[in-house]
Parts: C-alpha cells; structure tokens; sequence
C-alpha cells in the first residue's frame, strides 16, 4: 500500500509534514512500515481542501487531513479496509461523498501533461521518476534524432511559450540553433511574478526531473552545454527539490560529461532572482544574472544571438519544458492532437479567488471558461454571482459573463481584451468592485515598474493617480477619456513587454464595465461596497433601540446619542457623525438590530 | 550508484524499478487488479490470518501477480476462519473459507491464474451497501 501526502508548498503551510511524520511513527509502531509506504509528493492541485492524502491502490482521496487524523485513517482504513467517510471529499452539488479523485467534478475535465507527475511520484526519488519513463525522452533525442531533428519535432508540435506571450517553442530553438558559438545557454525562467500564479513553483516541487531533462534536450538541440535556472528565491521549497534533481541526475551521469555515453555533455546551475516582477521579462532577467540591474533592454539583439554574457541564449518558461520531454516520448503529432486550431496541448491554471475549488488545474486549450469555473472551479462561493475573471495577471484584463462561452487559447483572449500570461486566473463575484481591480493591479505595476522607460514609470504613475481620484469620489467624465489616452501611448511606447501589457487591466475593465466606472464618476457610487470614500453608514433611527453598542465599537467615537426616542423604544436612538466616521464597519457587526447600513 | 552509460541502461533501469510504482500506475484503474481481502479480526489472526496473508504475498509476488492485497475487519464467517475474499476484474467476489498455505497457494496458481474453481468457497450470504 502507497500512501501519497501532498508537499507542496501550500499544503505544507497547513501540516503535511506533520502528517508524514505522524504517518511514519503509527506505522512503525504497528509494525506495519515495510507493508505501507510514505511518499511526499509535489501539488495534487486542490489546494482548497489541503492537506490532501492519497491512499493507493484504491485511490481514495482525503481531503483537508489534520495531523490527528492520521491514527484515524491508518486504524480504519489501512488496517481494516474502511473508508473514513468524513475525510471524503464532499460534492458541494449533491452533498455526497466522493472516494475516489477519478469521479471528482475537479479532476473530470483535466488532463494532465505539464503536471503527469505531480501527486504521483515522490519528487526527491530519482528512480521514481525514471519508472514514469524519466530522461528516456533525452536518450532518444541523443541516440536517435539530430539536433535539427529534435527542433523540428517540438515545432510541429506547436507547443509555444507558456511564459504568456506564446512564441513557437520550435522556431525559438531553431533561431538560437543557427547561432554557433563555442559558449551557449540554455535558461528557465523560473521567475513567476503573476499575483496569485503559483503553477511553475507546483511543478518545480512535484517533477523537477523533467525541467532537468526537458533542459539538457533542449541544449543537445540548440547545441549548448550549459544550463541556468534563474529562480526566485522567495521558492525554497522548489530551490530545494531543484537541487536535489541536479545532484542525483549528476550522480547517475544524466548530466555532466558524456551523458549516455553519448559524449554529449550538460549541466545546470540555480541562479537566485530576489523577486522583481520585471525579471520574468527574458532581457532583464539575463542582466540580473549577469549581475546587473534587473531592467530590460530594447530587441533586437533578441537573446538568441546576444544572450547571457553575449553568447547565444535561449529562454524558455518552466512550464513549457516540463511539456518537452513527453512531446519527445509521445511524438509531435500526439502533442499537435490535443488542444484548438493554433494553440495546442494544455494550459496549467492557478485557480483562485471567489471560487469554491481553489487550486491548480490543467485543461486543454480550447476548453471554455465556464468549464473550468463551474466544473473543474466548482462554481462561485456561497452560491453568488459570478462577475468577472482576470487572467494573464497585471498583463491582462478582466472578462466577463459574455466570454463565459469563449474556448481560451492564445488567440481568444486577446481577441477578448485580455491575455493567456503565465495562467492566474482569479474568479470574481458581485462582492468586487471592478475599478478597485483595476487600480490593485496598477498598483503592482507601478511597484514593479523598473523606471528604466518614461511611459511605464510616470505614465502608469498618472494612470494610478486618476484611479485613485475615481475611486474617492473625484471623478469626472474626462479622467476617464484621459485614462484611455495615457493607455494608449503607453502600450505604444514602453520599452519592455511588462509596460506594454500594464494598461490592459484597465482598458479591458473600461470596456467590460463601463458602467461602474461612470457610477463612480458621476453618481459617486460603488456598487460593490468596496471604495471607502464613496459610502456612508447610516443608522435607521426608527430601528434603533438605543443600546450604545455601536458607539462603544467605534474606533473614532464618530457616534453619539440623538434626543429622539423611537416609538415604542425606551432610549434615544444613535447617530453617526460622517465626518468622523472611518467607515471600518464596526458598528455595523456590533449591531444586533440591523439597524445600520451602508449607502 | 554507478552512472548510466546508455540508453538500454537507462530503459532496463526502469524495467526494473516499475514495479515500485505499479501499485500507483494501476489505482487510477482498479478494477483492473485482482483484489484480495483478508479478513483479520481478532478471530481471523488468532485463526492465522496474517501469516496466511504474509505467505500468499510472497506467493503472489514470486508468481508476478499484480494483487493489491488489503486487510479488512471481520466478515462475519467465524466458522470459517481464516477467509479471504478475491475479486477478479470484471467477475463477482468470491469468498474462500478455511485458508491455509496449501489452499491460498491453490487460490493463487489455479483460481486466480487459471480460472480454475477451488475447494472451499463460502456462497456470501448477505449484500454489501455502497
């Protein structure tokens, strides 16, 4: 029996390595350890109900599992067979419990490429990953295919960058192939700077082997024999697994001198970013490695001819190496099968925000938003409306009910204003308000602006100061023409693909809820609740039975007693002073009455 | 460990570690494995269950035979003891009562192999919910 525990950075954060612990000293001390296996194991993806744990060969799946659970399900489960039904995940539809993952809404509609091994092999176990058929897509490139050949098959594959930008893959490798140098690179962009994308990180900790051997393949195709990871190091945990994957590749002669017995050689170092979004951006993420300024710099010279220290570099995102190996394995053609008409394979999503399965999915293009947000998302929290969702991170924009039908590849979504990027996709409800979006995502690009360009360093300055005017209650018709004017020669004129794409959460919330914008502009509204400035409390004098509970709660003694005393009521009602008032709510939790509410 | 030298290797290398992970590869179907239930209440074991159940694995696994094997609690045929229930793919679960060595090797190499019915099945007398 394998007993699967997710390690994965957030499952960590809620105990897993306590429940391996607790798993190992229960075990051991029925003496049932060498029957019953422990594994860690890299990101099952559902990250909502974490921790999670696998119980193989009859792959049950326990959801949100406390280290004092454990006596519980090796007692039952593994010793007498029973199911612990209330660590059964529950289908939020039909409130039945569901044993095993095949039948899960979330894993129906998934199919599992870039993630194969993630959940599924222990990521620290060499021998693990070479039983899935690990490194046998490198002995094939070197024994069986040329260089040329090995590029020819990932372009007819049409696998393109999942960085976000979507570039062919193949036609990169190809334009750094007939680059000849005696010194080039091979780099993976490890630098996930999206809020709230979390996919590179899940699989760099569940399948590092396969950004190690997608890696060498691709320096035996562009013929370097040196390797760079440039990774943040806000990532220990994939730091770590990293490491490990390198050392034991080395000690099993799959990297270094002659691999194979090939006389191909390879190897790979881990270069630490220290998180500045704009490194993700492949020219500024080659000066940070020199040891430079992270800021980018104009292309041409693309970082196929002048690359890393000068030499001929290719950059590709880890996702999209974790897709190399099997494309190897498989053959372009199976690859090429999957997916829509331009954008082939799958996509790896963090899904998160309003949205009842929080976690990490693949789907193939072309699948529609609503399949992912009401199958594989399990719909909105609490049952409410669904109002837009964001994707490509700052680089994208919101979409809404309309495109709910759109099947997402790289194409739809810029046809719908927004961007495939490196797969966030946050879910919103009625509860968010659309200007306050658009704003927190200029906030972060103005945070991360490197300020080597004008446009993006003071234009998305103006941009965020007429946001905030709006959002306060200051806004008139005009600040909404100039926002998009200031867009405008931004996405003209920025120097680097960051500044380029920062205005879209703008433009596209502009074009998608025009309407907010104006409410905010000309009746001083938020609709959702969210501007501080524009709402007011104010308490019902008729409901108000005069307790002072409220004036006790308030932080600013913003509320005091009238001298009218409600019919039937025996104390005065209370009254809020707006211009004390700092709209923190407290009163109205403190109230019992429901006699306060926001306007 | 000594470096792989070349791709044979490297494919005999994962010939010979599959088997670790078969149990994985194969759960994502299990209807596709022959299930074998041992039943080790109090009275099972004390009837010798477990050193049956630890016999037929080191049986099963000199035979090659991809068995999940799992413990359960008591099926209710003390008059049996030890018994275990083996479910074939695709055919109903079969109880066999009174399980010693012999038997459980018989179970294994003319039941389980061959299709061959063996002495001592129980007919089950009762329908398990869900």
């Amino acid at each position: 029996m394998h007993v699967l525990v997710c390690g994965g950075t957030g499952c960590q954060a809620s105990a897993s390595a306590q429940i391996i612990e607790n798993f190992q000293q229960i075990l051991a001390a029925k003496g049932l350890q060498d029957e019953v296996q422990v594994v860690r194991t890299g990101c099952f993806g559902f990250c909502e109900k974490g921790p999670i744990v696998k119980i193989m060969p009859d792959n049950t799946f326990y959801t949100q599992v406390k280290p004092e659970d454990v006596e519980k399900i090796i007692n039952e489960h593994i010793i007498k067979g029973r199911k612990v039904t209330d660590l059964l995940y529950m289908d939020p539809e039909n409130r039945e419990h569901v044993a095993d993952s095949k039948h899960m809404g979330f894993y129906r509609k998934q199919l599992r490429i870039a993630l194969r091994n993630c959940g599924f092999i222990n990521p620290e176990n060499i021998d693990e990953c070479i039983s899935r058929g690990g490194y046998e897509a490198l002995g094939k490139c070197l024994t069986e295919m040329t260089p040329a050949q090995v590029v020819d098959e990932i372009t007819k594959s049409g696998l393109r960058g999942r960085g976000g930008a979507g570039f062919p893959t193949g036609v990169k490798w190809g334009l750094c192939a007939k680059n000849k140098c005696d010194e080039m690179y091979v780099i993976c962009n490890a630098d996930e700077g999206d809020p709230g994308a979390f996919m590179d990180r899940s699989i760099m900790e569940g399948d590092p082997h396969s950004i190690v051997e997608a890696m060498a393949i691709c320096g035996y195709a562009i013929g370097a024999t040196h390797g760079l990871v440039y990774i943040r190091a806000e990532y220990p945990l994939a730091i770590h697994r990293l490491q490990i994957a390198i050392a034991q590749a080395r000690e099993y002669g799959l990297l270094g001198k002659d691999i194979l017995g090939t006389g191909f050689d390879f190897d790979i170092e881990l270069r630490y970013g220290a998180g500045a979004f704009v490194c993700g951006e492949e020219t500024a993420l080659i000066h940070s490695m020199e040891g430079k300024r992270g800021e980018p710099t104009l292309k041409p010279p693309f970082p196929a001819v002048s690359g890393y220290m000068a030499k001929p570099s290719n950059v590709n995102n880890v996702e999209t190496f974790a897709n190399v190996p099997i494309i190897i394995t498989k053959g372009a053609d199976w690859f090429a099968s999957i997916g829509s008409e331009k954008s082939k394979g799958t996509k790896v999503f963090a899904l998160a925000g309003q949205i009842n399965n929080v976690g990490l999915i693949e789907v193939p293009m072309g699948t529609t938003l609503r399949d992912i947000i009401y199958e594989i998302g399990g719909g909105i929290k609490g049952g409410r409306k669904f109002k837009a969702v964001q994707t490509g991170g700052p680089s994208g924009g919101c979409l809404t009910e309309k495109h709910l039908d759109t099947a997402i590849d790289y194409e739809s979504l810029a046809a719908a204003g927004s961007m495939m990027g490196s797969g966030g996709m946050v879910v919103m409800d009625d509860t968010s308000c659309m200007v306050a979006i658009a704003k927190f995502y200029l906030e972060f690009t103005c945070e991360e602006s490197c300020g080597k360009c004008s446009p993006c360093r003071i234009g998305n300055k103006r941009m965020l100061e007429i946001l905030t005017k709006i959002t306060e209650g200051n806004g008139t018709m005009d600040d909404l023409q100039e926002l998009r004017n200031l867009a405008a020669v931004i996405k003209d004129t920025a120097l680097c693909g960051l500044g380029q794409t920062s205005p879209n959460p703008v433009l596209s919330t502009l074009d998608n809820f025009w309407d907010e914008y104006v409410e905010h502009v000309v009746d001083k509204k938020c609709r959702a609740g969210v501007c501080k400035k524009l709402m007011s409390y104010v308490i019902d004098k008729d409901k108000c039975i005069g307790c002072g509970k409220c004036a006790k709660n308030c932080p600013a003694e913003a509320i005091s007693k009238t001298d009218y005393i409600a019919p039937g009521h025996k104390l005065p009602s209370m009254v809020i002073d707006t211009t004390k008032c700092i709209k923190c709510g407290a009163c109205i939790s403190g109230c019992k009455f429901g006699a306060i509410s926001v306007k | 460990m000594a470096k792989v030298k070349s791709l044979a290797e490297l494919k005999a290398m994962r010939e010979k570690l599959s088997n670790n992970l078969d149990i994985r590869e194969k759960s994502n179907d299990p209807d596709s494995l022959v299930q074998i239930k041992v039943a080790m209440a109090t009275c099972g074991i004390a009837a010798g269950a477990k050193q049956v159940m630890e016999h037929m694995m080191e049986k099963a696994d000199e035979l090659k035979l991809g068995i999940v094997f799992t413990q359960t609690g008591c099926m209710g045929y003390c008059h049996a003891e030890p018994t275990i229930e083996v479910k074939c793919p695709g055919k109903d679960p079969i109880v066999f009562g009174h399980v010693d060595n012999n038997r459980a090797d018989e179970i294994l190499t003319k039941y389980v192999m061959n299709n061959e019915m063996v002495e001592g099945v129980i007919p089950v007398n009762y329908e398990t919910i869900g």
